[in-house]
């Protein structure tokens, strides 16, 4: 088969372009040993794929949902009496997720100081949840599952991506409900602790 | 026939490049082998004749965390030796963690030898991406150079059992 060379120049810039973009878009990540193979890797994704609908200053759309403890948790219980973090990961069984939640279940005492709760928050159903979670030791927090209406909580702040997860994102809510903090974090990585404890101190 | 030029041949190059790095991930540690350049994240420290056990862990990750006291024993262990004090360093690398997550671990834990920050996973990509915990176990030649001995993921067990076969496996006396 006969090809232009011009054409196939152009064949191999293009292939070559995109061998770049993936070299470049590879995901860094590191995983505990905890989950042994049962990590889902989805690769790199869309850094952000929602438009978020509340902002710092608002009142935090109320919210109730179910928790792997068992009962149901609403976000206006706290009201008056705890700051809250909001920690929305986006999937069970993913590798960014997986490493994120231990961190915060070893500075119980950071949060406590600063007067907050934190609730985890993910579009998996509670089964789920409670699989992975048992993998990463007694967590001091509730977790709580959006799943059915799915994406529910997710949708009110603007944090449900196309594909139906949620963002990695936090926000923190004073006891007086106001939003207080927002980060829609690239999904592909995990936010530094030090954005949310910065975040905490700023509260007061 | 296709005439292949100048920049044909450039472009098959970086292609062949390029698929050389694409999904390639570096390889773990191997023993007898010796550790990729980590600098200037990292520099091995240089006991003479001795060994060095590097931990690759994160503050996010649960097995490190249950892990740390079982280390800090290691380290109570190879201090209290009069012999192995000078011989045996003990260093984390926190891969991932940023330096005020990995003064979290080092504060939450009481750890008293050296932890290092990764907080841009290069360390941890030249190590080849182990999971989490990792030790890695490297003797320290006279002249400087060093051989790798011990490459292992998860928890070591045994305090003493593990301080023995460090001793074993590195040759140190």
């Amino acid at each position: 088969m006969k090809i232009k060379k011009t054409s196939f120049d152009a064949i191999m810039l293009s292939f070559g372009g995109v061998l770049l973009a993936l070299f470049l878009a590879q995901p860094v990540f590191a995983l505990s040993d905890a989950y042994k193979d049962n990590i889902y890797n989805p690769g790199v994704l869309k850094p952000i794929d929602s438009k978020v609908k509340v902002k710092v200053g608002q009142r935090a759309p109320d919210f109730t949902l179910p928790a792997i403890a068992g009962g149901k948790i609403a976000l206006s219980q706290y009201r008056g009496k705890k700051n809250v973090v909001l920690s929305f990961v986006p999937a069970a069984w993913t590798p960014v997720c997986s490493d994120q939640w231990p961190g915060y279940n070893i500075v119980r005492d950071m949060f406590d100081a600063h007067d907050a709760i934190l609730l985890g928050i993910t579009v998996d159903n509670i089964p789920t949840l409670f699989s992975w979670t048992n993998q990463m030791g007694k967590l001091w927090f509730p977790v709580l599952s959006d799943f059915y209406p799915h994406g529910k909580v997710a949708q009110q702040y603007g944090i449900l991506r196309t594909d139906g997860v949620a963002e990695r994102a936090l926000f923190i809510i004073d006891k007086k409900g106001i939003i207080r903090y927002i980060d829609v974090h690239d999904i592909n990585q995990r936010p530094p602790l030090e954005g949310i404890i910065t975040a905490l101190e700023n509260l007061k | 026939m296709i005439k292949i030029k100048y920049g044909t041949s450039i472009m098959l190059m970086l292609m062949i490049l390029l698929g050389g790095s694409m999904g390639w991930t570096a390889p773990l540690p191997a023993v007898g082998g010796v550790l990729p350049d980590l600098s200037p994240n990292f520099s091995l420290p240089k006991p003479n004749d001795g060994v060095v056990i590097i931990e690759i862990f994160s503050m996010y990750c649960p097995y490190c965390q249950k892990e740390a006291p079982n280390v800090n024993k290691l380290y109570d262990k190879i201090q209290a030796s009069p012999n192995l004090k000078s011989k045996i360093r003990l260093v984390g690398i926190g891969v991932g963690n940023s330096a005020y997550e990995v003064d979290i671990f080092r504060k939450k834990y009481n750890v008293r030898f050296p932890l290092y920050s990764d907080g841009d996973f290069k360390i941890h990509q030249k190590l080849g991406e182990p999971r989490t915990p990792y030790f890695i176990g490297v003797k320290i030649n006279p002249d400087g150079s060093h051989r790798i001995f011990y490459s292992k993921l998860g928890e070591f067990g045994d305090v003493d059992a593990f301080l023995a076969a460090m001793v074993r496996l590195s040759g140190i006396k």
